[in-house]
Order: C-alpha cells, then sequence, then structure tokens
C-alpha cells in the first residue's frame, strides 16, 4: 500500500510527538485566525480584504484581483470613492464607484454608485424601491489594490473539490511534517 | 533530497519571493507621488428646468455647455495602469451641507493620449439637484478629480488645482 505510506509515518511518531504537530496544526489556524481579526481592528472594516468577483469594474479591477479596504466612521465617504457595500437579500458584497452623493447637516450621507463598465448606475442592483445607498450599507472603502492574488480563491469557489484537495494536503503536511 | 518535487517547490517558492518583492518595490517607488496637475474647466450657457428625475420626484436640472484642459501626461509612470477621471459639481443647498454629483467621466488607460483639450463635452450623467434648489444657485463649483489605478499600490483620489464656480439663473427655463 505504497499511497498510505504518510499513514505508517504516522505511526512511526510517538505519542508526544504526534501531540506537538497537532498543537502545531492549531497554531498556524489561530495565528490566520488572529491576523484576520487584527487586522479587522485596525482597518474598522468588517473585511479588510475582499476579492472582486465580477468584471463590472474593468479595466481597474479584473476577477480576482485583490482590494485591502478601511472603513473608518470620521473618514466622510466622497463622490469617486471605490466602495464595497451590501444590499438586502443578497449574500455577495459589490464593489463600485459612488456617482453621487448628498449629506445633510448632521452627517446622514445617501449616495448613489455605478461600476465603471456598465452602461447604467446602480438602481437596478439594490433592494426594489431602494433609491440611495446609506453608510451602514458600506463595508469598506477601496484603499489598496494587488492583481492576480484572489484567483486561487476563486478557483475553490467554482471548484470545491480542488478546495478540499487543498485543505487536506494542507492539513496532513502539518501533520506529518517533520523538520 | 533532490527529487525533482523538491526542486520545483524551490524554483516556485523564488519565483514567488521575487514577484512579490518586485511588486513592493513597484509600489514604494511611487507610493508617494502627488500626482497633481493643473486644470482648467470651461462652461457657458447655465440654464436651470423643473424636472423630473427618471423615479418620479420633482428635481431641479441644470444644463450647460462644458470644456476641458488638463495635461496628465506627468501623471503616468510604471505603477499607473489607468486614470480614472470625473468632473464633480459640488453645493451647499437648503437641504444637504453638501452635494457632490459627477457629471462626467473618462477612463484614460496606459498609453492613451494624456494631453487632454476637450472643447465640448457632452455632460454624461444627468445633473439633478436633491430637491429643488439649484435656480439662482450661484455657488456651484466645478472640479476635476481623478483617481489613479496602480498596477499595484494605493488607490489616491486627487482633486485637479484651478476649479471654476458656476451660477443658474433665478429663472426656470421651460
Amino acid at each position: 500500500m505504497a499511497s498510505f505510506d504518510f499513514l505508517d509515518e504516522v505511526r512511526r511518531m510517538n505519542k508526544r510527538q504526534l501531540f506537538y504537530q497537532v498543537l502545531n496544526f492549531g497554531m498556524i489556524v489561530s495565528s490566520a485566525l488572529m491576523i484576520w481579526k487584527g487586522l479587522m481592528v485596525v482597518t474598522a472594516s468588517e473585511s479588510p480584504i475582499v476579492v472582486v468577483l465580477s468584471g463590472s469594474m474593468e479595466p481597474a479591477f479584473f476577477r480576482g484581483d485583490l482590494l485591502f479596504l478601511t472603513n473608518h466612521q470620521d473618514d466622510p465617504i466622497r463622490v469617486g470613492e471605490i466602495v464595497v457595500f451590501k444590499i438586502e437579500g443578497r449574500d455577495i458584497p459589490i464593489v463600485h464607484r459612488v456617482l453621487r452623493l448628498h449629506e445633510k447637516e448632521n452627517g446622514d450621507v445617501k449616495f448613489l454608485t455605478k461600476g465603471d463598465n456598465n452602461m447604467v448606475d446602480d438602481r437596478g442592483l439594490y433592494a426594489p424601491g431602494q433609491l440611495w445607498l446609506e453608510r451602514k450599507d458600506v463595508v469598506g472603502r477601496a484603499r489598496g489594490y494587488v492583481p492576480y492574488i484572489g484567483m486561487v480563491t476563486i478557483l475553490m469557489n467554482d471548484y470545491p473539490k480542488f478546495k478540499y484537495l487543498v485543505l487536506a494536503g494542507l492539513g496532513i503536511f502539518v501533520l506529518i511534517h517533520r523538520e | 533530497m533532490n527529487s525533482v518535487l523538491s526542486r520545483a517547490n524551490t524554483i516556485f517558492a523564488f519565483t514567488l519571493s521575487v514577484l512579490a518583492f518586485l511588486t513592493f518595490s513597484c509600489f514604494m517607488t511611487t507610493a508617494f507621488n502627488t500626482n497633481a496637475a493643473n486644470i482648467t474647466v470651461r462652461t457657458s450657457d447655465h440654464i436651470v428646468k423643473s424636472a423630473f428625475t427618471p423615479y418620479g420626484a420633482r428635481a431641479d436640472r441644470g444644463f450647460f455647455s462644458l470644456g476641458l484642459k488638463a495635461d496628465l501626461e506627468q501623471i503616468f509612470n510604471w505603477n499607473v495602469k489607468q486614470l480614472f477621471l470625473y468632473i464633480t459639481a459640488e453645493y451647499e443647498s437648503e437641504n444637504n451641507k453638501l452635494n457632490q454629483v459627477v457629471i462626467w467621466d473618462k477612463i484614460i488607460p496606459r498609453g492613451a493620449k494624456s494631453n487632454l483639450d476637450l472643447k465640448t463635452i457632452k455632460i454624461k450623467y444627468p445633473f439633478f439637484d436633491d430637491g429643488q434648489t439649484l435656480k439662482g444657485k450661484d455657488n456651484v463649483t466645478l472640479t476635476l478629480s481623478w483617481n489613479v489605478i496602480p498596477n499595484a499600490g494605493l488607490l489616491p483620489r486627487i482633486v485637479g488645482t484651478g476649479n471654476t464656480v458656476i451660477s443658474f439663473p433665478n429663472e426656470y427655463t421651460r
């Protein structure tokens, strides 16, 4: 059974070593989680890094590009800014640019968005009857950009089997890898 | 230790670090650019009409003819993929402390002509007020701004130096 060699590897480790590897694995998972949560605190955004999932902002952003967001409440939204917002009844947040904006004396703001690559504004995408977005709809504002990196997540979402393969592979590697 | 797999792994890891280093240098060398430029927005024939928005609300709508002069050539460098230009009408009104309406935009990709001298621009997005406060308004500021889209890095938004303040007549044009 050549394909199950790695099980022999695990069997050859003593209990203490196995325990160490499991802890090591937990350490990696929890540091990743802490980095994500830490970014949430620093950027004040509920999802500080997003992957662009549609072509509606081409040629600026393509599918699979990565955006870094911030969402500080004292930093006002202005026209021309690229915002990431959520619409009631839709799971996936949308990345589009602010086209017009009206701000009241007390700071209440309503604004309309449009994708660079779309012919019309976003009112057709909003919830039925909704004409404007408000501050509470905003998940974050795009501050930084890196191309292509998000392609991995898109592949994983499109092919769930690939995702489990990668996760299983990584898990096994971490568990049986010895320095 | 010298299997095909371990060699492939080494090459892959090295390629990734080189790419990461290059991307970071690309970002660092351009992160502190001001991306500023002088602009001129010209307008004439300001009129205001009492109109309805596509969603049935009565709102003032401004019209004017528009021209633009801006030399943005020096903004382009190795870390600029495109510029997103937009003309904003900004004003204070009875209803709102701040109104910002984009009336025109344009994407200038890398390599395209970036020394702009546009005699007449068609207003791309209708200039509707949020209510009926545009009549007789004399503090509408027109500015040209741009959002620099890099190959990798920050996404600065810059307001061009040199704005134009326009006013609308006291009477509606039918």
